[in-house]
């Protein structure tokens, strides 16, 4: 008996090590250990055995089932690490096949950055304001110091609906309005679409956008439109731009300012980008000018403030080095998706 | 306005070892940008005079020349040349071997026809001026100089062609500096040097002229002030080569003495001239007066014009001889026989001028300083500066005496008070008074009392912000600190603008590209939408001088817009385009009054799976995004734009909030578009008005549901919403979600009818269902949905 149990355990462990498939195993389990397998079959007979075999023959059985049901158990894991490595290498696909996309659409170039500046501006405590583009002669120029017959108005060349409502020639006029509408503290931004009667080429479009600001509080100062200007454009065009401010004139503010950048290519020695003057003029402001806070209502003797006007699209165009503004207003879908 | 540096300099002492570009940077930071600068003959190199010592005929060509000329070296130079104007002796222009022209032509020694030559000899145009600049010249052929020189000498400094031109833009506030003096000024107060001015003198001594004129102005109202002064026989000839140059360096063609003189004198003293030939003045009378409707003038560009009675003009006793300001006539001026001249020095209305060349279309530039209003004081010392330059060039014998009519306070100036202390503050800085004073007065405002006198060439100086502006620039406006606006303020975004950036997040989510587009359109666009002729859209804004047709009125609607941008991208073969613009549009209210602005959104695609269900699919997301319930939508057919099958409108509380639907095939071939399109357009004011977009927190649900599927059949014409809504509605409190999931039609279904199969959950929330629950419930929508004409799918 002791014989048979180790040419089981013999076979039987034989067995196991060369099965490669589940299969096989299961098959070597039920003949080995099933119930009616080898195994039990030989310990139907221990009653046949002497009182002081049996323990000895049973114990040997139940070591024989342990080792053989062990090593089933470490092939079944081996079997299966290893079918596993089989269909994982099958499964192999080719990674550099395109993903499956979610299509997402993209802002307008002039939105990106206008959302840009926006975001710039209300972090400096700036609220959002709107003003209607169909605006009255009065606050698009009387009430912004340009009467009737001021020269200024020849260098803007405006549409004109009747001989009071024009399209808006800046977004300026809703300083006006604002101030109007609100006491001091005021600090705005207003951006908006504006018109002039500009034949469209690579450079003009008799439609484009500006951005209006406007600050009026008591005490306000020149020193302070320097540093809230240079803030806002070295937030937009990174903190190492070199800023300067150049005297100019505008009717609605004074003292006036240009505020020039330095050329971003030559730093300043004059280049093609620069037409050789090594500075890019980037906005127009000033202190709002006395007549123009008393035609908003507002005591030029109480308070002052400052107002800048900034054109979205010559910011844009440089940012992205786009050469033709009727890009803008032609929206075909391969540019529009470039920039977002 | 061009400025050339050596006039300048008679006026200010600016160092030579100040370079054009530190000059220009200096004057620009100072407030009188410089646009550009340009030295005369810059690039010129190695030209110099020569002398003319032998010529002889080339020994194998007809036409050229073989010439011997001194150029100041060792031996004279050997130079074969085609021009026939030469003598032995003459002085000539020499550009040498490795000489560079003023295109930047370079010369080198050569042979023509086998014979060397060792440079060139030059005409006008090679050095980079014309005849008009030496009158004595010719255009073909050698400049054969005669000019103060000697062989050898650098031609730019013997002919003077080496001045620097500033080329200055100045701003509508500052007509004084559209004048050398004006501009000097401003140099000498940039760069802290005396302006040393200059008063003209008058010898005369030829007769009185008082009485041979009468000067009356008509319309004093504007014309401040109208002087003259007569000049007797006359010499017109070419002036002298220093005031040629200048006048060339300022952009002004050089022409006769007496033209070159009113140019010389408005150019100086930014106070424009004119002369007349006293014979033309009918009765030697001169009126200043508005022109008599149609009547004529042949201007001195030889052109007839009508004019009007806002125009002002300078008549004689008959008739128009010159457009106030703007141009003289023809007829009446000088020419070669002209013996006696009348100058006119005059103050007219600066919007009147305006208005006058804007109407003929001319603008000169007499009318373009006239314009931005000129200083009344400036008219009777440029009078005198123009005698003066005739008796300096003996170009007439000037007459005693003044004529002038004057409507003015010559004595009058502007005050305003001097504020340092406010003025500081103003700015945020801490400027002492006595700086303040020096930067003043060096524009000529004088300081006294705690007042400022303003010169009266100064009309943009009457705030004291003006002032604090003037002590600013000289200040330095980058010497001035930066500092932020004291006092917290919150800034933020509206609710409103909150919202539309939900809306336009939303779209970009689904896929779609924003889009901005042009406000004015084509009344003809809107018959491409297939509006109706009798539509009160068709009613816009008119614009009443656009640039075309096709930019000519507001839009009142914009799906025009997003035609034409659909239609360009189908024409460039992009596929599968989706769009959207938040644009406004424009409603006209009454004449004279503002119109209504309305915000709208405005989405357009196409596509080879795109279908009316994906506009939709887009459109319920979007409305489910922005929390807008309870809205109506309802197939519609009077959609002029829209397929009438394929349309619906959705509405909300009654309110027209847009529409959605397949474009109609009549329009999209208006476009040119070979596909199906789809648009949908909202008011995003109604939208913003009904959308609710808080946000509350439902418990999950703690008792499982039970979904069943019914498939129902009914009459085609049912709408699928119908049978939802009425499930919806008879599945009461255990209603969860109906949810579609088939539409039918084909085999096996009667014609006519359609099967619908829905997927309804039904769950109760203090309990698990029992199964008769549900099936009471899936009993009363059966008995709802019969009422309404549809069975249980057998």
């Amino acid at each position: 008996m002791r014989n048979q149990l180790e040419e089981i355990r013999k076979s039987a462990l034989e067995n196991i090590k060369s099965a490669d498939v589940l299969q096989d195993i299961e098959t070597l389990r039920v003949k080995c250990l099933g119930k009616k397998g080898q195994l039990t079959s030989i310990l139907k007979q221990m009653g046949k055995l002497s009182p002081e075999e049996r323990p000895v023959i049973g114990q040997l059985a139940n070591e024989i089932r342990a080792k053989i049901e062990q090593a089933i158990e470490e092939k079944t894991k081996e079997i299966k690490a290893h079918e596993q490595e089989k269909k994982l290498l099958a499964e192999k696909i080719d990674v550099t096949l395109p993903g499956k996309t979610v299509k997402m659409g993209s802002r307008h170039p002039l939105t990106v950055v206008l959302d840009d500046i926006k975001e710039i501006f209300v972090g400096m405590g700036f609220d959002i304001v709107d003003g209607p583009e169909v605006e009255l002669d009065y606050y698009n120029f009387e009430a912004l110091n340009i009467p009737k017959d001021h020269p200024a108005r020849d260098t803007q060349d405006t549409f004109y609906i009747t001989d009071n409502i024009l399209l808006r020639t800046q977004t300026s006029p809703v300083q006006i309005r604002v101030m109007e509408q609100q006491k001091p503290p005021i600090r705005i931004i207003s951006p908006g679409r504006v018109y002039r009667s500009d034949a469209v080429d690579a450079t003009h479009s008799p439609v484009f956008h500006q951005i209006e600001g406007l600050v009026v509080d008591k005490g306000i100062t020149f020193a302070d439109l320097k540093g809230t200007l240079e803030t806002f454009v070295k937030r937009l065009y990174g903190e190492d731009t070199v800023v300067r401010f150049r005297p100019h004139h505008f009717p609605f503010t004074e003292p006036s300012a240009e505020l020039d950048v330095q050329c971003f290519n030559c730093h300043g020695e004059g280049c093609r980008l620069c037409k050789g003057e090594g500075w890019i003029e980037i906005l127009g402001c000033g202190m709002v000018h006395p007549d123009v806070l008393r035609n908003g209502g507002i005591d030029p003797e109480e308070y002052s403030g400052f107002a800048l006007g900034y054109g979205l699209e010559r910011v844009c165009m440089r940012r992205y080095d786009i050469d033709d503004l009727r890009l803008f207003f032609e929206n075909d879908v391969r540019f529009l998706k470039q920039f977002d | 306005m061009n400025l050339s540096m050596r006039w300048l300099k008679e006026f200010v002492d600016i160092d030579d070892n100040i370079t054009p570009r530190a000059f220009s940077e200096a004057m620009t930071m100072s407030g009188s940008k410089v646009e550009n600068y340009e030295i005369e003959g810059e690039k010129i190199k190695n030209v110099v005079v020569g002398q003319v010592l032998g010529i002889e005929k080339h020994p194998d060509a007809d036409k050229l020349l073989v010439c011997q000329v001194d150029v100041g070296e060792e031996t004279p130079i050997q130079i074969v040349t085609g021009a026939k104007n030469l003598t032995v002796g003459d002085l000539v222009p020499v550009a040498k071997d490795k000489s560079v022209l003023n295109n930047g032509t370079k010369i080198t020694k050569g042979k023509l026809r086998g014979v060397p030559s060792f440079g060139m000899m030059c005409s006008v145009s090679e050095i980079g001026v014309t005849v008009n600049d030496f009158p004595y010249t010719i255009e073909d052929g050698i400049w054969v100089l005669q000019e103060d020189c000697k062989v050898g000498d650098d031609i730019r400094e013997v002919t003077g062609f080496n001045d620097t031109k500033i080329e200055f833009e100045i701003t509508s506030n500052r007509p004084d500096c559209f004048s050398v003096i004006g501009l000097a000024r401003e140099a000498a107060a940039t760069f802290h040097k005396p302006l040393k001015l200059h008063t003209p003198v008058v010898k005369g001594g030829n007769g009185d002229c008082s009485n041979m004129l009468d000067v009356k102005i008509e319309n004093p109202e504007l014309c401040k002030i109208y002087s003259a002064k007569v000049v007797k026989n006359v010499r017109v000839k070419p002036s002298p080569r220093w005031l040629r140059e200048r006048l060339r360096a300022m952009g002004v063609r050089p022409i006769n003495n007496i033209v070159d003189i009113t140019n010389y004198v408005m150019l100086e003293y930014g106070q424009p001239m004119h002369a007349f030939d006293f014979r033309f003045v009918d009765d030697a009378k001169i009126r200043v007066r508005l022109a008599k409707d149609g009547e004529t003038i042949t201007t001195l560009d030889g052109v007839e014009r009508t004019l009007n009675n806002t125009n002002l003009i300078i008549a004689d006793a008959n008739k128009p001889i010159a457009i106030a300001g703007v141009m003289g006539g023809e007829y009446s001026g000088i020419v070669n026989d002209t013996t006696t001249i009348i100058f006119e020095s005059a103050n007219f209305s600066g919007s009147s001028v305006r208005l006058t060349a804007k109407q003929q279309g001319m603008r000169t530039d007499a009318s373009s300083r006239y314009e931005k209003g000129l200083d009344p004081n400036s008219v009777l010392p440029a009078l005198e500066r123009a005698c003066e330059l005739v008796e300096l060039l003996d170009a007439g014998d000037v007459m005693d005496g003044i004529i002038v009519d004057k409507h003015f306070d010559e004595n009058a100036r502007v005050q305003i008070a001097f504020e340092p202390q406010w003025t500081n503050k103003f700015l945020g800085t801490d400027i002492p008074e006595k700086d303040m004073i020096a930067y003043l007065e060096k524009l000529e405002c004088k300081v006294e009392n705690g007042m400022i006198t303003v010169p009266t060439f100064r009309p943009d100086l009457q705030h004291k912000a003006d002032i604090a502006e003037e002590i600013a620039r000289f200040y330095g406006y980058n010497n001035i600190g930066t500092t932020s606006v004291s006092g917290g303020s919150q800034g933020k975004y509206s609710p409103r603008q909150q919202f539309d950036r939900t809306v336009s997040q939303s779209m970009l989510a689904m896929g779609l590209n924003e889009i901005l587009t042009y406000s004015f359109i084509s009344p003809k666009y809107y018959d491409k939408i297939l509006m109706p002729e009798n539509d009160t859209l068709r009613n816009s804004v008119v614009i009443r001088n656009p640039l075309g047709e096709d930019t000519s009125v507001m839009r009142t609607t914009a799906l025009p817009s997003m035609m034409e941008i659909l239609a360009r991208n189908y024409n460039n073969r992009n596929s599968d385009v989706y769009l959207y613009e938040m644009c406004r549009e424009y409603i006209p209210t009454e004449p004279d009054k503002l119109p209504i602005e309305k915000n709208v959104l405005v989405a357009g695609m196409y596509g080879n799976d795109t279908d009316f269900f994906t506009a939709k699919g887009i459109l319920e997301t979007l409305l489910e995004k922005v929390g807008l319930k309870n809205y109506d939508i309802r197939a519609s057919s009077n959609e002029y734009t829209f397929h009438p099958g394929r349309c619906a409108v959705l509405s909300v509380n009654g309110e027209k909030l847009g529409v959605i639907g397949e474009v109609h095939p009549k329009c999209t071939e208006n476009y040119g578009i070979n596909t199906r399109v789809y648009l949908f357009r909202i008011d995003m004011d109604i939208l913003y008005q009904y959308a609710d977009n808080q946000k509350h927190y439902t418990p999950l649900p703690k008792y499982p549901a039970v979904t069943r599927d019914i498939a129902l059949i009914c009459d085609e014409n049912i709408p699928v919403i119908e049978l939802q809504k009425t499930i919806e509605k008879a599945g009461g409190k255990l209603m969860e979600t109906v949810k579609l999931f088939d539409v039918y039609q084909g085999k096996q279904i009667e014609s006519g009818k359609k099967s619908v199969a829905f997927n309804v959950t039904m769950r109760s929330k203090d309990s698990t269902l029992t199964d008769e629950q549900a099936n009471s419930t899936m009993q009363k929508m059966m008995n709802a949905l019969e009422k309404i004409g549809a069975t249980l799918r057998s």
